[in-house]
Formats: C-alpha cells, structure tokens, sequence
C-alpha cells in the first residue's frame, strides 16, 4: 500500500454510503476508481461541477496506472511509488472515495445503484468499470496461468520472471509480446504461442504487423503462429500438431473483455461493452467511457471500444461534459466525441506508437526510416486522405501528425510534411 | 507558470511535444527538452494540454 499521503481522502468503507444530494447539489457517482474513472472526477471539477462526487472502486488499492504493469513495473525498473494515478492526492477534489465497493447492480429508471457496502442515489452516473482479461475457454483454462491486469498479478509474475526461466506466452497481441520482452530482459527463456497467422493485424495491417512480429525472433525470443492449442497444464501446454511446450510460467494475453455483467437488466444497452451515443451517453444522465464503453466515432464513421490508454482519458474528460450537459437540462448541448485514437506499446527497445485507426484502409507507406533499420515511420492512407500514423522509435516524427489527423488531412498534405532527413517534423 | 518535468518517468514519447510544441520537444536523440521553464500564461491551455496527456504523468505546472 501506499503512503498514506497519496490517498489522504480514501475512505476504506466498511458501512453503508450516503444517500442523495442535500437539496439544489447534485450528486454524480463514478463507478470505478482507475484511470477513467479519476480523469471523470477531474473533468467534473474542472468544468465547474461543485455538487457531491463519489468514486466506488473493487480494488483494494489506491487508483494505480496499468501500462508499467507489463513494463517498468514488471521488469523490476520501477517501484509502486510510480505507479500511482494522481502522487498528489485528492483533497483538491473534495471527493469520497470509496475503495474495495463492488457495484452490484443499476436500475436506469430509478437512477439508482446498489454496492457491496449499500445502494446509492445518484443524479448522475459515470460507468468506468473497465474490462478484465479474457481466460482460455474451458477445457484449457488453468487457475494457475499467469494474466495481466492488476498490480497484483504483475507482482505474482515478478517473481516467477527469474534468470533461466522457461516462459511460454499464450497471445501475441500488445500485453503478450510486452510480457514476452519483458520476461526477455529479466533472462527468461521465451517462446510465444498465437493462434492468428500474424500477431497484431487488425490494429496495423498485415505489413506494419509482419515488421512488429520480426522484433520477438531479432530480440531471442521464438513466436510461433496460426497453432491450435489442444491441452494445458498449470506448466505445459501442448498444440494439435503434437508439439508440447514445458514451462516453468504459462501467461496468457488473449484479450481482454469489458466488464458489464453488472448491469445486466439495468435497462443499459450492452453488447460490445456499454452502448453509447456519439457523445458518450449510455442514457439520459448516464455516461460510460474508457475501455468498457463503446460508441460510434464519426470521424472514422466506425463504431468502436477502444482499450487504450489516451482514450480512456480522452473520453472521461468528454463523458463529463456531456453529463454536465444532461445535468444542467441542456441535452442537447453535448458533442460529439470523435478522437483520433493513439496507442503505444514498448517491446524490447522498440517504442511503437500509432495514431489513427487503419479500419479499411487502401495503402500504408513507409515514409522515413526502414523495417530492419529498427525505427521506421509509417503512414496509412484511405481514399485520399490520410487516416493513421505509425511510428517506431520515431517519437517526435509521429507526433508531428497528430495535428494533421485532427485536421483530417488529406495523403497530400501529409506525404508533404514527411521529415527529410535531420529536419524537424514539426 | 512553471515547468517541472520528472525526467525519471519521461519516456520521451513526444505527446506533450503534439500538443505545446512551443514548450517541450523530444528530439532525435530520444531526449525531451523544455524550451520554456517559465512559459506565459497565454501558453496555459496547451501546457495542461501535454499534461493531461502525458501517459506517465511526469509533467506538473507549478
Ligand atoms: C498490463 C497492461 C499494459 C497496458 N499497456 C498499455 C500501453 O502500453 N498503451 C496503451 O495505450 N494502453 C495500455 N494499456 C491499456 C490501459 O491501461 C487501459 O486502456 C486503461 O487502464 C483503461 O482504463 P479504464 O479506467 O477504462 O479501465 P480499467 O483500468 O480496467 O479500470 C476499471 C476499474 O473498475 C473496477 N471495477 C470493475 N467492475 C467494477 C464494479 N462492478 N464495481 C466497482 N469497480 C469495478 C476495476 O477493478 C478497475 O479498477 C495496458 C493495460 C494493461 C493491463
Ligand atoms: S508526454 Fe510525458 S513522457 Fe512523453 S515526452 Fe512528454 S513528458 Fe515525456
């Protein structure tokens, strides 16, 4: 646990919460307590929002960030005290944070919620319960296989990751190939098992993830694709053409799923996560943002959930505005929110980071750099206008496109602001 | 407005550099610099820009 002075306000609840808002304040309840649901909080304050806030959370620990659970933290480099969302505290949020409460249920008409600990009224709701990660189906499902998500199973897995260590990683998608470099770095041997021909492409394209997949075997690590796993056991796992692999940790990175089970009858849509309108509203005074939201983004008329860091902040700062809107009788006043999505994942000494969505796109060209050169810039291009940005250790030469995106530039403009040479991108 | 960047958490991934370019540049050598310690408070909405997105939460404005 932390020092008590980064959650000076966290209440361990034990009894049951408060009910509704005292007379003319409101009272916004936020379901959730990591990164989504505290960048809702901040929004709300942000933009005015004077009237009662309380965050309910199911984890036991203060709001911590996930990316260096399968980096930094995991490899040793980092310690927890850089885990923390919001080091500073949150006094200036004059919240009630609720920790180790489980919302167990929403009932949309009466607009209100139950928890582990009591039900809450609320006059406006913020859903940012995330997702989890998806297990093997069942025969091959083993409770001792190593997943994830929380600071705890990175912990767990920590000390399993020792020099000489034989790894087998079920998935190849970001959090398996960052625990597979990771692993790598710590010593481990490692071996990566992925059903898909091809790691990763549906979020690259079928170039752009051939490159990706290329770093496992320069970095020592064997990936082998398109195999069919028939039978596991808490240090085996063997496939349908015979091969069976021995491991001292089995980790499993197949995807995660959004966590909704909760609101099943709550009057919620739910399909592909929550379902929301374009401007992040679930339901009148409800929103839903980060990675359990889904809605459509206008701007690549596509809709989507996107598990991704940027956009569960980006989002929760949106959904709030929207809710504020709802709260304050004008609806109507709420926008659309349409984001140009960014993701990055680091894997080995390679940074890939990629703006944009490739979702049906005709051409994808490397503009700078080279595949075996280790940093290359990448721009993908749907109809005439260009629709994503990839980079690998390129950092300031595709940031440089975010504008251009935001702008819906078109191919044009953006092959004319291609880096030449040493020049800036900028 | 001052700029305090933990370089510790730094990955230079260049998000801040996206949004006040003005202020903060990674360059070739994979560092970030500050142009501007103390930029002016006409910079302010692009500063809480960078820092809102920073995914490592390494930037504050004292
Ligand atoms: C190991 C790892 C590495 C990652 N690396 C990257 C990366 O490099 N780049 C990138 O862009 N993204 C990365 N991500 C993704 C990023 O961390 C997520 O997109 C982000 O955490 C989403 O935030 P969220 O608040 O929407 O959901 P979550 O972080 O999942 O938080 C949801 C919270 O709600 C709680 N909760 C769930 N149900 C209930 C309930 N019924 N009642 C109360 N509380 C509940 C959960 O316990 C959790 O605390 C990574 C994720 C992981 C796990
Ligand atoms: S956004 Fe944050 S991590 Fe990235 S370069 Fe800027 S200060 Fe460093």
């Amino acid at each position: 646990m932390p020092d008590p002075s980064h959650h000076d306000r966290v209440t361990n609840t034990s009894g049951a919460v408060g009910s509704v808002g005292d007379g003319e304040r409101k009272h916004v309840v936020i379901v959730g307590a990591s990164l989504a649901g505290l960048r809702s909080a901040e929004a709300l304050r942000a933009h005015g929002f004077v009237g009662r806030l309380t965050i309910v959370g199911d984890e036991g620990s203060a709001p911590y960030d996930r990316p260096p659970l399968s980096k930094q933290y995991l490899s040793g480099a980092w310690g927890e005290e850089k885990l923390w969302l919001r080091a500073r505290g949150f006094d200036e949020l004059n919240l009630d944070l609720q920790l180790n409460v489980r919302a167990e249920s929403l009932d949309v008409a009466s607009l209100a919620l139950s928890t582990s600990t009591g039900d809450i009224a609320f006059d406006g709701l913020v859903i940012a319960t995330g997702a989890r990660p998806r297990r093997l189906p069942e025969p091959l499902d083993h409770g001792d296989h190593a997943v994830v998500r929380t600071k705890a199973h990175s912990d767990e897995l920590r000390d399993k990751l020792r020099d000489g260590a034989k790894v087998v990683v079920i998935g190849a998608g970001f959090i398996g190939a960052e625990v597979a470099a990771t692993a790598r770095c710590r010593g481990c041997e490692v071996t990566i098992l992925e059903a898909a021909p091809l790691p990763l492409e549906r979020q690259l394209g079928p170039d752009m993830a051939g490159v990706c997949a290329g770093l496992h075997e320069r970095n020592g690590v064997t990936l082998h694709t398109g195999v069919t796993i028939v039978a596991t056991t808490a240090k085996s796992v063997t496939l349908a053409d015979g091969r069976s692999f021995a491991a001292d940790v089995v980790v499993v990175g197949v995807g995660v799923q959004p966590n909704i089970e909760w609101l099943q009858g709550s009057g919620l849509t739910l399909g592909n996560g929550i379902e929301c309108d374009e401007t992040c509203r679930a339901a009148p005074s409800i929103v839903a943002v980060g990675d359990v939201a889904c809605w459509p983004n206008a701007r690549y008329d596509e809709r989507a959930r996107v598990e991704h860091w940027t956009n569960a902040a980006e989002m929760a700062e949106h959904g709030a505005a929207t809710l504020l809107a709802d709260l304050n009788g004008t609806p109507e006043a709420a926008l659309s929110y349409m984001p140009v999505p960014y993701f990055w994942s680091d894997q080995y000494a390679t940074k890939i980071q990629f703006l944009g969505r490739v979702g049906g796109f005709d051409e994808v060209r490397v503009v700078a750099g080279a595949a075996d050169s280790g940093k290359l810039l990448a721009l993908y291009r749907r109809g005439d206008r260009v629709v994503g940005a990839l980079g690998l250790s390129m950092p300031r030469h595709v940031m440089a496109y975010r504008r251009l995106l935001l702008e819906n530039a078109s191919w044009r403009e953006a092959l004319a602001s291609v880096p030449v040479a040493k020049a800036p991108g900028a | 407005m001052k700029i305090v960047v933990d370089f510790d958490k730094c990955q230079s991934n260049a998000l801040c550099m996206s949004a006040a370019p003005e202020v903060f540049e990674v360059r070739d050598d994979g560092y970030l610099y500050i142009l501007q310690e103390n930029p002016g408070e006409e910079m302010r909405a692009k500063v809480e820009e960078a820092v809102r997105l920073c995914p490592t939460q390494a930037i504050t404005i004292e």
